[in-house]
């Protein structure tokens, strides 16, 4: 070998009347890069005019499959110019590599053109069945809950409780610091902001009025439900989505357990269960919150707090926030569960239905607290 | 280049890896020669894979010396690292293409990565070696996910090899494909090994690519290389795990001819 095998690829022409010898040197290999694309150019260039095209791989370095289709690529746009073109001085190896690296014509992709007013139609009709499909997806999913429901209760011993406990110990215990800290900390915003606005009344002591109600009946549950939302529903969600793109849920059916029965409402249980008691947790650590702004911003003690709240709050207060949780546990749950079955094959896809999932269960969330807003103004409860 | 054409293309010496008190490697010794096909074989759960994986860096070892185109890798910045990272592909056991990209992308990205190539010429080299390992051309725009078991395993090995690299490493390359489509493969591991005087290092269990491209076999248990050597040294081991992996049932129908001689005594060398 003449030259250095890491040598940049290069060729020297020599021109015999109409015949053309291009000597290859340095290494055509795709370490080159962008240099070996541009020697390839040139050397696709070099034969014009020619009758006769020899090129001569004496002094070649190294080739490897990139180079040689590079190459092969350069003769046969000589040839394309009507020269006759051969190779010379190849080893064996290099003859079965210029064999397996053969230049073939491609048909470039044809780009459709489409009318860009129907394409906007097409695009709509298209999201519109989606939409009607996920509204479809959903009910079947909620009938096909209701009978598995009922099956597990007629007949107790299918329930399975130890998935059960397991997920409640995920979805509520390990939840409860995290649930804690946020509902204590909204609470003292809303008491201290809500002593600053009554006190130009002279009636700061409402503000125990106004953090009772406001957090019994609705910051309590939708805050625990929001934190539930990104917390558990996107696990659950990245739970079955894995499980689905491993084959494993396929091999749950094959087994004859629906998946339904084993993943799906152990889980969703597990949340019905989990959000009330969460809520319940988090509507007192938002009225210590309270209480404790209560008395540094405006001196009133615990007792008189206690007093006052006593007075402020009824039972139904309390319960308002409590009814409500089950049924965003129900619709954060089924959310997440849709979405992780409707995983595909690919880790994006699960990236992509995890925040669907969690942005989906989240406006729900909210959305269900309003049309309950609605319900209980109208029933005056 | 050239004085250094006897010296193992890797070479490992007194390797121990262990997952907490479980010691998987103990002191193992492995030399793989450049141009050769060394198959490298061993009981489920011996370590084969600790052992590839150690090589690429995946692993951390306690103990040992590793060396890949004569660089202790240990003594490697980072950046060298990545320029020995160039050198070799390596197509994992299930394929780890990447599920998000079409296997023409797939096969782009280490190009895009490491080269400043135009995007036609990419994606005539990403279909070069897409019709190289025998695929059809209409695979490229495929996602992994849409693609059968040996489709993957072929695309996966057009991805290891779209920096043309010296040195490949294949962990099981044949595992759940087909008869016909195992020994295309082989065939096809050969000829890329005569064309691109490619190295390759593969874990493997099918006797029949055992028999067919690898030029060395080395045999791994209780942590250590037993045996290394071409077949007819593995045929003339008396090691028990060998005898039962070579001699064994499933085996005899392999068994070429010219390897008949097995067994009855006194084995040829291979070389001569």
């Amino acid at each position: 070998m003449s030259s250095s095998p890491s040598a940049e690829p290069d060729f020297s022409i020599e021109r015999n009347g109409a015949d053309i010898r291009i000597a290859l040197s340095g290494a055509w290999t795709i370490a080159g890069s962008r240099a070996l694309e541009k020697a390839a150019e040139a050397l696709g260039a070099a034969g014009k005019g020619a009758a006769n095209v020899a090129i001569d791989f004496a002094g070649v370095g190294r080739v490897d499959t990139a180079g040689a289709w590079l190459i092969d690529k350069a003769r046969a746009q000589i040839a394309a110019a009507g020269a006759a073109t051969e190779y010379q001085s190849l080893d064996a190896d290099q003859t079965i590599l210029l064999r397996e690296a053969a230049f073939c014509e491609r048909e470039p992709a044809r780009v459709r053109k489409v009318n860009i007013l129907l394409h906007i139609l097409t695009q709509l009709g298209g999201w519109s069945v989606m939409i009607g499909g996920n509204v479809m997806t959903g009910v079947a999913f909620l009938g096909e809950l209701a009978m598995a429901a009922l099956r597990v209760t007629l007949n107790p011993s299918q329930m399975r409780p130890t998935s059960m406990v397991f997920h409640m110990e995920h979805f509520a215990l390990r939840a409860v610091p995290i649930i804690v800290t946020i509902n204590f900390l909204v609470g003292c915003i809303v008491t201290q902001q809500s002593i600053f606005q009554l006190r130009r009344f002279g009636a700061s002591t409402y503000a125990i009025d106004l953090i009772g109600v406001l957090v019994l009946r609705e910051l309590g549950v939708l805050l625990t439900s929001i934190m539930i939302a990104g917390r558990s529903g996107s696990a659950i969600t990245a739970e079955l989505g894995s499980m689905k793109m491993r084959e494993e849920i396929d091999a749950l059916r094959v087994m004859g357990m629906a998946p339904m029965d084993v993943l799906v409402l152990p889980r969703i249980m597990a949340l019905v269960f989990s959000l009330p008691l969460l809520t319940f947790v988090g509507d007192i650590a938002a009225l210590g919150g309270g209480m404790l702004t209560a008395y540094l911003y405006d001196g009133i003690s615990a007792e008189s707090f206690l007093v006052r709240l006593q007075d402020a709050i009824g039972l139904n207060t309390f319960l308002v926030g409590l009814i409500k949780s089950p049924f965003m546990a129900l619709v954060i749950g089924m959310i997440a569960c849709i979405e992780g079955f409707r995983v595909q094959g690919s880790a994006e896809s699960l990236g992509r239905q995890v925040t669907i999932a969690v942005v989906n269960a989240i406006f729900m969330v909210i959305f269900v607290d309003g049309l309950f807003a609605v319900f209980f103004a109208g029933v005056h409860y | 280049m050239e004085s250094s054409e006897k010296k193992p293309i890797i070479r490992v010496r007194g390797l121990c890896v262990s997952f907490g008190t479980k010691a998987i490697l103990k002191g193992l010794d492995l030399d793989v020669q450049p141009g050769e096909v060394t198959g490298f074989v061993g009981g489920s759960g011996q370590g084969k894979s600790v052992l590839t994986r150690t090589i690429l860096g995946l692993v951390k070892k306690q103990a040992g010396e590793i060396e890949v185109f004569g660089e202790n890798i240990d003594r490697l910045s980072p950046l060298e690292h990545r320029v020995l990272e160039r050198r070799w592909g390596v197509m994992f056991q299930g394929g780890a293409l990447f599920s998000g990209l079409t296997v023409k992308q797939n096969i782009q990205a280490p190009m895009r990565e490491y080269l400043s190539l135009s995007q036609s010429v990419m994606d005539e080299l990403a279909l070069l070696k897409i019709k190289l390992v025998g695929l059809d051309a209409d695979a490229a725009d495929k996602f992994p996910s849409e693609l059968s078991g040996g489709m993957v395993k072929r695309a996966a090995l057009a991805r290891a090899l779209a920096l043309d690299p010296e040195l490949v490493f294949l962990d099981e390359p044949t595992s759940g494909l087909d008869p016909i489509g195992a020994a295309d493969f082989d065939e096809l591991i050969a000829t890329l090994r005569k064309t691109l005087g490619l190295t390759v290092f593969m874990v493997t269990h099918d006797l029949d690519s055992l028999y067919s491209i690898c030029d060395t076999i080395a045999a791994l248990a209780d942590g250590k290389v037993i045996a290394a050597g071409p077949l007819s040294t593995m045929l003339a081991s008396d090691h028990p795990w060998l005898r039962a992996y070579f001699h064994g049932r499933r085996s005899r129908a392999i068994v070429k001819p010219d390897f008949d001689f097995v067994g009855l005594g006194a084995p040829e060398t291979a070389a001569s």
